[in-house]
């Protein structure tokens, strides 16, 4: 194989297009937004129009608004999250899988604990002992919330670290003398950037669903704009049940849209890190064009790739 | 047996770490930790309230740490788990009347998105690349949403716009609970929008999961070897799926947790009377009591149902039983 090459089906790339367009949100977003998500200078509960793109809420502030201001704070804390944890869960799953013996029996048993205590409980719990300043920021929420979603990622990446410990590049880096966090560092880590990837996508989709939830319970600000918060608020003056679908229908559609963008990236992580699921990724017109059948054999891995002349060749495993 | 008593010994690690953090959490706070307790709640406090918690809690500050977690431990095992402030009521006995509401919703629903995933998710690998394949990123997207804002929709849609199921509650206020039919059947018609939101908010994680291994299966000999045999196509996906089955159920027990996270939302929603309803309306009022002995009761539950969910495994494959303990 040449260089690292993603499987580039229309799945990842529809992935791809969805989270880059949240990320430009996240930058831009406050800056469109046309008035200010807090000021309560319009008529309440009006319908989308010209005006209010989404309307307005039962205090009069303009929805769409909310909606460009709040993709920060959701962003924010999703990345601070997701970084945390899987700066956890890379130091205590690869210091596991590869020093074995009693290090590994305690920091299996912490990260097992971990996964196993219900996360959103725990969350719930801690926040609600937070005081009022706590609530508000949003790098101690993050924080929070990578405290319980970093024990998954640990547990998939001391696997990958056991399978990999002794193979002879890391045998041949011990017998030099490199240092056991060298070797870590540089001989494992790198081998490992697929998984933590995947790792990285799912944590980040897990702090936001976590993130919005608390907003949504009422365990954050309310004064902080984001996703949660404005379903919070849609909630407590009833917008379900009045039909008001503008008010949270947005938020809740970002928030799943956001998600399907990761969920759809990491496909191709998968793909990338088994073959074998690619093949499921050959659309019908390559198959045909390629003399493939039309359901790949039994025992066979099809793979077809497209040349720069734009014939394609298929061979089987 | 030896694996099994591993995993025994593990939960009971994990549930001292769950005690012993619910004990130290009010502690860890600064300020006073009775004061933290029952300071914030809204509404007068009685004096027996003060006292109740105090007792459960071992919150004796003139005594020393050790003494204090001593005396939390005894309470513990009395069963006293303090008094809810808002509620005036002892928590146990409020959990009590919460605790079968939630364990029947999210069992109910994990048994059918389990089930509901692993078939699908079966076929879906063995006709890979076919226009099953469709499926996949609508499965992806019903993963992503959060369950409370599929609940919400749900609701709204099915329940107060097209009136096809009951929309609040857990079963009609005219029928009087009891063991009937009537209230057997009203249960279950309030019960079906709930546990169609927690499935299509769970069902792609089985399925997903399932169709990966089964892509990774057939291409193993057996298979191979299976459709050499000339057996029909039904038999050869059978064959396949009971041993692509197996990851799921080894993961069975750690997605409970994730799912009981989601359902707990899902009960605020649709106004049903189980933990996590409760749950949340303590946050709300700041019931301290109420919140720490919820937390502990879902933790502890979640904990037996991973220990079901590995004795089940443990049944199914033969490997785990004649290997060492992995």
């Amino acid at each position: 194989m040449s260089a690292v090459q993603l499987p580039r089906s229309p799945k990842v790339l529809v992935g791809a297009g969805l989270v880059a367009f949240f990320a430009v949100l996240t930058v831009v977003g406050p800056w469109l937004a046309p008035d200010n998500p807090s000021a309560t200078n319009f008529p309440a509960n009006l319908a989308p129009s010209a005006h209010h793109w989404l309307g307005t809420t039962a205090l009069g502030q303009d929805i769409f608004s909310q909606l460009l201001v709040g993709a920060r704070a959701t962003m924010i804390v999703a990345i601070v999250a997701g970084v945390v944890a899987t700066t956890l869960s890379i130091s205590v799953g690869v210091a596991a899988g590869y020093m074995g013996g009693w290090t590994d029996e305690g920091l299996s048993m912490v990260s097992n604990v971990f996964v196993a205590i219900p996360g959103l409980p725990l969350l719930i719990v801690v926040d609600s002992y937070l005081p009022a300043g706590g609530r508000s920021n949003s790098f101690v929420i993050g924080l929070i919330i990578s405290l319980t979603g970093w024990a998954w990622g640990a547990r998939v990446l001391r696997a990958q670290t056991m399978s990999l410990r002794n193979r002879d590049f890391v045998e041949a880096a011990r017998i030099i003398g490199e240092s056991r966090f060298r070797i870590m560092m540089f001989e494992i880590a790198p081998n490992l950037l697929p998984v933590l990837a995947s790792s990285l996508l799912f944590t980040i989709l897990y702090s936001v669903g976590a993130y919005v939830t608390l907003a949504y319970v009422g365990l954050t600000s309310t004064a902080v704009w984001n996703w949660g918060t404005m379903l919070y608020w849609a909630q407590a003056n009833n917008a379900e049940l009045a039909n008001q679908w503008w008010w949270f229908v947005p938020p809740g559609m970002c928030i799943a849209l956001f998600g399907t963008g990761l969920a759809l990236m990491n496909f191709g992580i998968d793909e990338f890190i088994n073959p074998r699921l690619r093949s499921a990724g050959i659309s019908g017109r390559i198959r045909r064009a390629s003399g493939l059948p039309r359901r790949p054999r039994l025992g066979f891995t099809p793979v077809a790739r497209a040349t720069p002349t734009s014939t394609v060749k298929a061979g089987a495993r | 047996m030896r694996m099994l008593g591993r995993r025994l010994s593990f939960y009971i690690v994990t549930a001292w770490v769950a005690i012993t953090a619910n004990f130290m959490l009010p502690r860890l706070m600064p300020g006073n930790p009775l004061q933290q307790m029952i300071g914030k709640a809204t509404g007068a406090v009685t004096p027996q309230q003060v006292l109740a918690t105090k007792l459960a809690f071992s919150l004796d500050l003139h005594q020393s740490l050790w003494a204090q977690y001593i005396g939390y431990w005894h309470q513990l095992f009395l069963g006293n788990l303090g008094v809810s402030v808002t509620l005036t009521a002892s928590v146990t006995s409020v959990l009590a009347a919460a605790v079968p509401w939630t364990i029947g919703l999210i069992g109910v629903s994990t048994i059918l998105s389990f089930l509901l995933g692993t078939v699908s998710g079966a076929l879906l690998g063995w006709f890979r690349g076919s226009r099953l394949d469709s499926l996949i990123p609508v499965a992806t997207f019903f993963q992503a949403v959060p369950y409370f804002f599929l609940g919400t929709v749900t609701l709204l849609t099915f329940g107060s716009t097209l009136h096809w199921f009951p929309a609040l509650g857990a079963y009609s206020s005219t029928v009087i609970p009891g063991w009937h039919w009537d209230f057997f059947f009203s249960l279950l018609r309030y019960g079906q929008l709930p546990v169609i939101t927690i499935v299509l908010s769970s069902v792609a994680g089985w399925m997903l999961g399932m169709r990966n291994m089964m892509i990774t299966m057939i291409a193993e000999d057996f298979v191979l070897m299976a459709v050499a045999k000339g057996l029909s196509r039904r038999k050869v996906i059978m064959h396949a799926a009971r041993n692509a089955v197996l990851p799921s159920i080894a993961n069975l027990s750690l997605a409970i947790g994730l799912v009981v996270s989601g359902a707990l939302l899902v009960e605020l929603v649709f106004n049903y009377p189980g933990v996590g309803n409760l749950l949340l309306q303590a946050v709300l009022d700041e019931d301290y009591p109420l919140i720490q002995g919820i937390f502990l009761v879902i933790t502890l539950t979640v904990l037996g149902a991973n220990l079901l969910a590995d004795i089940f495994y443990f049944v199914l494959d033969p490997r785990t039983r004649t290997q060492a303990a992995v």
